[in-house]
């Protein structure tokens, strides 16, 4: 099978729902949830028996590749895509109250909280496959304006339009930026496909001030997707604002998919040794002052969401870090060690948000006693986000760290290594909270039996990926960042 | 029988998850130490002395590029610091009092320390090797928050564990710069090591890589002046917490330099020798002034291993500064690093069996102890005596041979080098040691007991570890080659 009908399949399952949840409205609108998980986790299986040479040689091939990388990417964004819909199914009452204004109001409304996800997941595993630089900007542009309409779901509430206003404003800035960007790629070398631009531009003495300008223009949308200084700014707000389960969605998929487009980009400019010359160490500062700016700003933090923004931010720096040694395998492990680690602190914090009613630290206090399991549970992922050893987190800070050493890249370890020790004091914070405080009361605190089976699989993969991390390793299998074809690298003609 | 070495790591580990299934923790934690304890009797039964490489290997590849594998082994050192690492921990398990608050979680974090040191000692492969011993980060810092005791509890565990937090994060650079300057073999430790003996680093390499190395190490083995987290911390730390930090994970910084460091990158280490010497002698010195001005047990304790850390230093001066064949001072760091561990173990478990009776631990309100409690007054001038360094106690053993590494190679026509005139300054650490246990003796034990407090006498089940510990003392003072025979020179 072809796998591009894995994104066909996607969106076709969305668009079944939508009509469906519009013609025949489901009274529960888990069932919705739950068909959408599953067919996603039915894609996610398909995944290990597609066969990328079935590729459509003339019409899909061009556009489309279906190399580890992405085929990685879009397994990522699968499991989060699922997590993130299971999650949305424990938030309901949540999600009820933001967007009807009332727990028990069954109308409409919250059906496309479960729906839209599912196209943002398909433009994400586009983005993961895209080769052509205008087809990549379409998938992106799917993926945004999903999220514009997610991210503002609960109208009812203040902050989450807040955030939907801030984030369509920033947004399409950045939009803005990358089409402009591609223009002048597009101008200075007359293609827009990725593999010919890989073969040419490495070689190429001419036009340099145009393609660093241009490769400087895309690298400022994408810095904006990821999260990096400084176009962080809009991060902390919008993940303060959105509802949690969007929250998790933008800090884990997105932000894995803008990386591995990042990545794709950049590595043709990085290998034309007079525009490495100017870009890498743009992409010094930018990394080294996204660890500062991430890492210090989330010392102060007291509202968990904020500060999982802020370790968003500090996360980014780290992972461009990597994209700067060069060893794409390790990013990619430190992202999906990221997607197990931050996707069970986001389900930590809708259980703890949907019985406490806040998402502050302090909400957190005595859960050790309230619920140890759950306690637990945000300890190893607390312990992963720090970089503690034996969690996934650590062998992703490893790589990195190993990487930078590597390529001698001496000040931003020695920015890296305070930025840190420094996340150790703000995710031992939570730690904190939940040993050490007294609670308010004493009750336990209920999980669900779908969030119990969540977190459990996600704690194991958090501790499993520390202790083995081959599992990993071997889906990604050390190929090239950018696929170049053969019958491509061979036609590719320079203008 | 590799297996028994994968046992013995994974055990500790397992019976803490079990723990934290609701397993009972006393018997289960009771019952794997005890397990432990006959697997590494298993472990010197079937040790090789003759052989040279590591035993009892095992590997299995967690991740192919770079070359990181979960392998474990042991030669003659490790051996030791096993037994050490079991020793303690089944006292630290024992001493736990099952109706304490939160007394689960004090016997799960504590096989959690144990099993980082464990499999951190028993790791060839460099990442393992560090990764394990920060498995006892977050116990340490859970402990000492929840169940610490005094005001400070808490700014202690925070100091100890950032401290410790970016201390092994600079030791994590340097060991990634040691490993990039050897050509990136992969990290298994045995192969890193014949690649150093083989194609030695570029001196002016070594010399900053092992700087990384003595501050990261350094900051685990509160070199001065990256001590300042240790005393605070054992003193606030609950019992088991401050046995086994004190005794066996503070150890791994040691072990590290040992293993790592002088081997690897000889020049380096010698170019830094003098600062070495510098800090040890501070260690040693204005530690034990410290140590003397201190009212409270447990703090007294809490700087004495700060202090003795210096005689550990001075060995690792010496290996650096007259080249591997003075095995004098190898041997004796290592029977030093376990007969430290052991007597501060015993001294932190003494004092919470005095601050059970008395509820005091300042120095100044305790009187009398020995006539009321007499063997608790026995049990602590053993301790107090092998902290000292008296003959016939395990310490004396192992301080003997590092004074006298200090003197290895030395021509009296060439006059005394700094190592020696070090050497001589550190010997005055026994006598500062002497002074405030033999005066924190005499106030608590000397005298009449107080009569307005219960001294109920030591139980059987109480002098059960301490007796262990104590006895370990006696045993290694009298017979040190029980425990230099597995060393290979």
């Amino acid at each position: 099978m072809s796998p591009h009908y894995l994104e066909i399949f996607v969106i076709g399952l969305a668009l079944t729902l939508l009509m469906a949840d519009a013609f025949f409205p489901a009274r529960e609108k888990r069932v919705i949830a739950w068909i959408g998980a599953s067919g996603l986790a039915i894609v996610f299986g398909l995944l290990f028996v597609v066969d990328p040479a079935a590729l459509p040689p003339d019409t899909i091939a061009p556009y489309y590749s279906a190399d580890p990388h992405a085929l990685f990417f879009k397994g990522l964004a699968l499991i989060a895509t699922i997590f993130v819909l299971l999650l949305g199914c424990d938030f309901m009452p949540v999600l009820r109250r933001g967007i009807n204004g009332a727990d028990n109001d069954r109308k409409g409304g919250v059906a496309e909280s479960f729906i839209l996800p599912l196209f943002a997941c398909a433009g994400m595993m586009w983005m993961a496959s895209a080769t052509d630089l205008i087809f990549l900007f379409l998938s992106l542009e799917l993926v945004t304006i999903s999220f514009y309409v997610l991210v503002a779901s609960m109208r009812r509430q203040v902050g989450s339009l807040e955030a939907g206003v801030k984030y369509l404003l920033l947004g399409a800035l950045s939009t803005g930026m990358l089409v402009y960007g591609i223009t002048w790629v597009f101008g200075a070398t007359g293609m827009t496909k990725m593999s010919q631009l890989a073969v040419a531009v490495p070689g190429m003495t001419d036009n340099i001030a145009a393609l660093t300008f241009g490769s400087m223009l895309v690298l400022a949308a994408l810095a904006f997707k990821v999260g990096l200084f400084p176009f962080h700014s809009w991060i902390p707000d919008v993940y303060q604002g959105a509802p949690t389960p969007v929250t998790a969605f933008l800090a884990v998929a997105s932000k894995a998919a803008a990386v591995l487009v990042l990545a794709r980009f950049l590595d043709p400019f990085l290998n034309n040794p007079e525009i490495a010359a100017k870009l890498i160490p743009v992409l010094g500062v930018i990394s080294g002052a996204t660890l500062l700016f991430g890492n210090l700003g989330a010392l102060g933090q007291y509202n968990f969401k904020r500060l999982m923004a802020y370790s968003s931010i500090a996360h980014a720096g780290f992972l461009l870090l990597g994209i700067l040694g060069r060893d794409f395998t390790l990013v990619s492990f430190y992202l999906g060690a990221y997607v197990c680690m931050t996707l069970a602190a986001f389900f930590a914090i809708s259980i703890v948000r949907r019985s406490v009613g806040r998402d502050d630290l302090s909400a957190f206090n005595g859960l050790a006693r309230r619920n140890p399991a759950l306690a637990f549970t945000l300890v190893v992922s607390a312990a992963s986000l720090a970089g503690v050893p034996l969690t996934a987190g650590f062998i992703g800070k490893f790589g990195v760290l190993m990487g930078a050493v590597n390529a001698g890249y001496w000040p931003l370890v020695a920015v890296a290594v305070p930025a840190a020790a420094v996340g150790f004091y703000y995710y031992f914070k939570i730690v904190r909270h939940m040993f050490w405080e007294k609670p308010d009361d004493l009750e336990p605190l209920p999980v669900g039996r779908l969030s119990t089976t969540a977190l459990a699989l996600l704690t194991a993969g958090t501790l499993v990926l520390g202790f083995y991390p081959r599992l990993l390793e071997r889906a990604i299998q050390d190929a090239p960042i950018v696929p170049i074809p053969a019958a491509t690298a061979n036609t590719a003609d320079t203008p | 029988m590799p297996i028994v070495l994968i046992l013995l790591v994974f055990l500790p580990l397992a019976a803490a998850a079990l723990i934290g299934l609701r397993a009972p923790a006393r018997a289960t934690s009771l019952g794997t130490a005890i397990v432990m304890v006959f697997l590494v009797a298993a472990l010197n039964h079937y040790f090789d002395r003759e052989s040279p490489s590591m035993q009892f290997a095992s590997s299995l590849t967690v991740m192919e590029n770079p070359g990181i594998a979960l392998a474990f082994g042991i030669d003659g050192m490790s051996l030791v610091m096993l037994l050490l690492s079991v020793l303690v921990l089944f006292a630290a398990l024992w001493m736990i009092d099952p109706l304490a608050d939160n007394a689960r979680l004090q016997y799960a974090g504590s096989l959690l320390i144990a099993g980082g040191a464990i499999g951190a000692f028993a790791s060839t492969d460099l990442f393992f090797f560090f990764a394990f011993h920060e498995l006892a980060l977050i116990p340490t810092f859970l402990l000492i928050g929840m169940c610490g005791r005094g005001s400070n509890a808490r700014s202690a565990a925070w100091r100890i564990t950032l401290y410790l937090g970016l201390g092994s994060l600079i030791l994590l650079v340097g060991l990634l710069a040691l490993h990039h300057a050897l050509g990136q073999p992969g990290f298994s430790i045995t192969e890193l090591h014949a690649r150093a003996m083989a194609d030695p680093i570029a001196p002016e390499t070594q010399s900053w890589i092992a700087l990384l190395l003595i501050i990261g190490f350094g900051s685990l083995v509160s070199l001065v002046p990256l001590h300042s987290w240790a005393a605070p911390a054992y003193a606030a730390a609950p019992t088991p917490v401050a046995m086994l930090h004190a005794g066996v994970l503070k150890k791994f910084g040691l072990y590290g330099l040992l293993r790592v460091a002088v081997p690897m990158l000889p020049e380096g280490m010698r170019e830094w020798a003098g600062l070495l010497l510098v800090l040890l002698l501070l260690n040693i010195i204005y530690m034990g002034l410290v140590t003397i001005a201190c009212k409270r047990l447990d703090t007294m304790f809490g700087c004495s291993s700060v202090m003795h850390m210096g005689y550990l230093f001075l060995a690792v001066a010496a290996l650096s500064l007259t080249g591997p064949d003075n095995t004098l001072a190898y041997r004796g760091a290592i029977l030093l690093m376990f007969a430290h561990g052991v007597s501060i173990a015993l001294l932190f478990a003494l004092a919470d069996r005095i601050e059970s009776r008395t509820g005091t631990l300042e120095i100044a309100r305790l009187s009398g102890l020995g006539r009321a409690m007499p063997s608790l007054g026995f049990l602590f001038g053993i301790a107090a005596f092998a902290s000292i360094g008296l003959p016939g106690l395990a310490n004396f053993a192992g301080e003997l041979l590092v004074f006298l590494s200090g003197f290895h190679g030395f021509r009296p026509s060439e006059g005394l080098q700094p190592l020696q005139w070090a050497t001589i300054l550190a010997v005055w650490g026994v006598v500062i040691s002497a002074v405030y246990m033999l005066r924190a003796y005499r106030t608590a034990f000397m005298g009449d007991p107080d009569a307005s407090r219960r001294h109920d006498v030591l139980t059987t089940e109480e002098k059960l570890p301490l007796a262990a510990l104590a006895g370990a003392l006696v045993v290694v003072g009298f017979f040190p080659n029980l425990l230099l025979q597995y060393l290979p020179f």
